[in-house]
C-alpha cells in the first residue's frame, strides 16, 4: 500500500517537473517581455526621464500634464473618433455574410476576394490607400468624377482626413467580420427558422429575433476586440500622414506616444500616456464583459 | 449560448404566406422580391442572381484598389498623371520591377523580414507547442494560475511595453539589429497556446497514458505522438503567426535604422516617403505590390487552412 503511494507520488513529482519546465520557456518570456516592462512603464511614467540619464521621480507630474496637454487630447479624441467605422463595418459585414450564406456558385470566390485586404500588409495598404486618396490623381476621386463630384483632397483636408482612414480601416477589416459572421451563421440549426417560418414570422422577424441573437457572442467578440485594434491603431497614421496629419486631426494616442518617446526622447511622459492606454484598453475590455453578461441575463 | 431561449417570439401579424424557402436556413433578403405569383424555386433563384449582383459590385470594390496599385506599377512616371486614368497602362512598364531593387534595400528587406519571421515562428511554435502538451494533457501544480497569468498578458497593448522593452534591448546593445525582433518570439505565443490546447482537449488522455505505461519519456511522447496529432491546428496558427510578423511594422520602426537591417515593410514605407518627392510613383507601386505578394501566395494556397481556423478562432474567443 505505502509502496504504490509513494511510487505514485515519485511518478507525478516527475511529471510535475516535466510540465513545470515545458511551461517555463513562455512563463519566462512573460515575465521578461511583458511582466517586467508593464512594472517599469508604471514605475516610469511617475519620472522625468530621457532614456539614457536615471529617471526623475516626479510624482503625478507627468499625468497632471497629460490633461492640459492640447495634443494628447487632441490624439485621444482622434481616436476616439476613428472608431466610428467599427459599427459600419459589423453593419456591412453582417450584411455580407447573409449574402454569402446562400447557397449559390462563387461564395468561395468571393470570400477569398473580400479576405484579400485582411491578410494584405497594412503598411503596403497605407501606401496604396495614400495614392488612392491623392486629391487630383487619386483612385477615389476619379470615382466621384464619373458621378460628377469634385472630390477633396482628402489628407490635406481637416474634414476629411479622418473619414479618409476610417473608409480605409472599413474595407481592410471587413473580410475578417464577415468570415466570423459567417461562421456563426453556419452553425444556427435550421430547425429554429423553419419553427419561425410555420409560425408565420416574416424574414425581417426571422433575422431580428433569430438572427441577430445567436449571432450576438460573435458581435460582441468583434466589439471588442475592434475597439482594443483601434485604440492602437498607428501604422496608417505613421505612413498617410506622418505629421499627424492637417492640424494634428490624424494623430492617433500610439503615433504621439511614439513621437514623444522615440523623436522628442520624453520618455517619462511617454510612459504616462502609453500607461493611460493600457488602462482604457483594460477598462473597455473589462466594461464590455461587464455589459455582455448583462445583455444575456435579460435576454433570459 | 442563453441566446436559444429567446427565440420564442409569436407571430406578430396573422398567418401570411410563407415567404419562399424561408425554412432553409437565411432569414434575410430572401422572399421579398415576387412574393406570392412566382413559385419558391423561381424566388430562390432571382435571389441568388440579385445576391450575385450585389457581391459583385463589393468585390470589384475590394479588389480595385490593389489593381490600382499593379495598374500603376506597370506605368510611366508620366502615365500616372494622365486624365482620364488609363486601368490598362499603355506602354506597359515592366523596367519599374527591376528598378526597385536597386533603387533601395528591397533584397535585404526581405532577407531581413524572411530572417525574422522563419526564426520566430519555427522556433516559437515549438516552444508553444510544448507548452500547450503540458497545459493540456500534464499534471503539474499551479497549472490554471500560469495559464491565468500568460492569457492576461493579451489584455496589455503592445504601445505600453514597448518604451521599456526598448531600454532592455538598447542597454545590451541590441538597437539596430534584428535581435529585439526575434528573441520575444523564440518565447512563445500566448494566443498559439490557447488554441493548441483547446484542439489537445479533444485528443483523448489515454493516448498519452498508455505511451506512459509503454516506457516513453514526455518529450518522445510530444514528438512521436502529440506533434502529429495537432499537425493541422499548428500549421494554421504558424501561417497566421508568420503573415502577423512578416507584415509588422510597429515593432520594427522602433529598432531598426539603417537600412541594411530594416524589414521590408519598412523598405516600403520608405520608399513612398522618398519617391514621392520625385512623383515615381509607379517604382513606390511596384515595390509596395512585391511586398504584398508572398502573403497574397501564401493565402491563396492555403486558403482552407486559413479561413477555418480564423472562423475557429472567432467562435472560441
Amino acid at each position: 500500500m505505502t509502496t504504490t503511494i509513494t511510487r505514485r507520488s515519485r511518478l507525478h513529482r516527475k511529471e510535475h517537473r516535466a510540465a513545470l519546465a515545458f511551461v517555463a520557456i513562455p512563463v519566462i518570456g512573460f515575465l521578461l517581455f511583458t511582466l517586467f516592462p508593464l512594472l517599469f512603464s508604471v514605475y516610469a511614467s511617475f519620472t522625468n526621464w530621457n532614456g539614457i540619464s536615471a529617471p526623475v521621480f516626479k510624482g503625478l507630474d507627468n499625468y497632471t500634464k497629460m490633461f492640459g496637454d492640447r495634443y494628447f487630447l487632441q490624439s485621444l479624441w482622434n481616436t476616439l473618433y476613428m472608431m466610428i467605422g467599427i459599427p459600419i463595418g459589423l453593419v456591412i459585414s453582417l450584411g455580407l455574410a447573409l449574402a454569402m450564406n446562400r447557397k449559390m456558385r462563387g461564395t468561395t470566390f468571393f470570400r477569398t476576394v473580400y479576405y484579400l485586404p485582411v491578410i494584405s500588409s497594412i503598411a503596403a495598404v497605407a501606401i496604396l490607400w495614400q495614392w488612392a486618396f491623392n486629391g487630383d490623381f487619386g483612385l477615389i476621386n476619379q470615382g466621384l468624377a464619373l458621378v460628377g463630384i469634385d472630390g477633396p483632397n482628402w489628407l490635406q483636408d481637416t474634414a476629411t482626413v479622418k473619414p479618409a482612414l476610417i473608409i480605409m480601416a472599413i474595407w481592410k477589416g471587413l473580410g475578417y467580420s464577415m468570415l466570423l459572421y459567417l461562421a456563426a451563421l453556419q452553425s444556427v440549426p435550421r430547425y429554429l427558422y423553419e419553427a419561425a417560418a410555420l409560425d408565420g414570422a416574416t424574414a425581417w422577424q426571422q433575422f431580428r429575433h433569430i438572427t441577430i441573437p445567436m449571432v450576438r457572442p460573435v458581435t460582441f467578440f468583434l466589439i471588442v476586440t475592434s475597439i482594443i485594434g483601434g485604440s492602437q491603431i498607428f501604422v496608417e497614421i505613421n505612413i498617410m500622414t506622418p505629421t499627424g496629419g492637417p492640424e494634428f486631426q490624424s494623430a492617433s494616442i500610439v503615433w504621439y506616444i511614439w513621437q514623444k518617446a522615440f523623436d522628442n526622447l520624453q520618455m517619462g511622459y511617454a510612459s504616462a500616456m502609453s500607461v493611460v492606454l493600457g488602462l482604457l484598453v483594460f477598462a473597455i475590455t473589462f466594461i464590455q464583459f461587464r455589459l455582455n453578461r448583462r445583455n444575456q441575463f435579460s435576454i433570459d | 449560448m442563453s441566446a436559444q431561449n429567446v427565440i420564442t417570439t409569436p407571430p406578430l401579424e396573422p398567418a401570411q404566406e410563407i415567404p419562399g424557402g424561408a425554412g432553409s436556413g437565411k432569414p434575410a433578403g430572401r422572399g421579398r422580391a415576387g412574393r406570392g405569383s412566382r413559385s419558391a424555386k423561381e424566388t430562390l433563384r432571382l435571389g441568388n442572381i440579385l445576391t450575385t449582383l450585389v457581391l459583385s459590385v463589393g468585390a470589384i470594390v475590394m479588389i480595385a484598389p490593389l489593381a490600382w496599385t499593379f495598374s500603376t506599377s506597370l506605368k510611366t512616371k508620366d502615365g500616372v498623371f494622365e486624365l482620364p486614368p488609363q486601368w490598362i497602362p499603355d506602354p506597359f512598364v515592366w523596367e519599374n520591377y527591376a528598378r526597385i531593387w536597386t533603387a533601395g534595400p528591397l533584397l535585404t528587406g526581405i532577407q531581413n523580414s524572411l530572417i525574422v519571421a522563419c526564426s520566430v515562428t519555427i522556433v516559437g511554435s515549438l516552444t508553444s507547442a510544448l507548452a500547450a502538451f503540458a497545459f493540456a494533457k500534464m499534471r503539474m501544480p499551479l497549472k490554471n494560475v500560469l495559464f491565468l497569468g500568460l492569457l492576461s498578458g493579451l489584455m496589455i497593448p503592445f504601445p505600453t511595453l514597448m518604451i521599456p522593452q526598448f531600454t532592455i534591448f538598447a542597454s545590451i546593445g541590441w538597437v539596430d539589429t534584428l535581435l529585439p525582433l526575434i528573441v520575444p518570439g523564440l518565447f512563445g505565443n500566448i494566443i498559439m497556446i490557447f488554441f493548441l490546447r483547446q484542439f489537445l482537449n479533444s485528443i483523448p488522455d489515454s493516448i498519452v497514458e498508455a505511451a506512459r505505461i509503454d516506457g516513453a519519456s514526455y518529450l518522445q511522447i510530444f514528438w512521436t505522438l502529440i506533434l502529429p496529432a495537432i499537425r493541422p491546428a499548428l500549421a494554421a496558427q504558424f501561417i497566421l503567426w508568420f503573415m502577423a510578423m512578416w507584415n509588422d511594422y510597429l515593432a520594427p520602426i522602433i529598432y531598426l535604422n539603417s537600412p541594411g537591417t530594416q524589414t521590408l515593410q519598412l523598405v516600403i514605407a520608405n520608399f513612398n516617403a522618398q519617391y514621392a518627392i520625385q512623383t515615381d510613383y509607379p517604382l513606390i507601386m511596384a515595390a509596395s505590390f512585391v511586398a504584398l505578394l508572398p502573403v497574397l501566395i501564401v493565402f491563396v494556397v492555403f486558403q482552407r487552412q486559413i479561413i477555418e481556423s480564423i472562423a475557429l478562432s472567432g467562435s472560441k474567443g
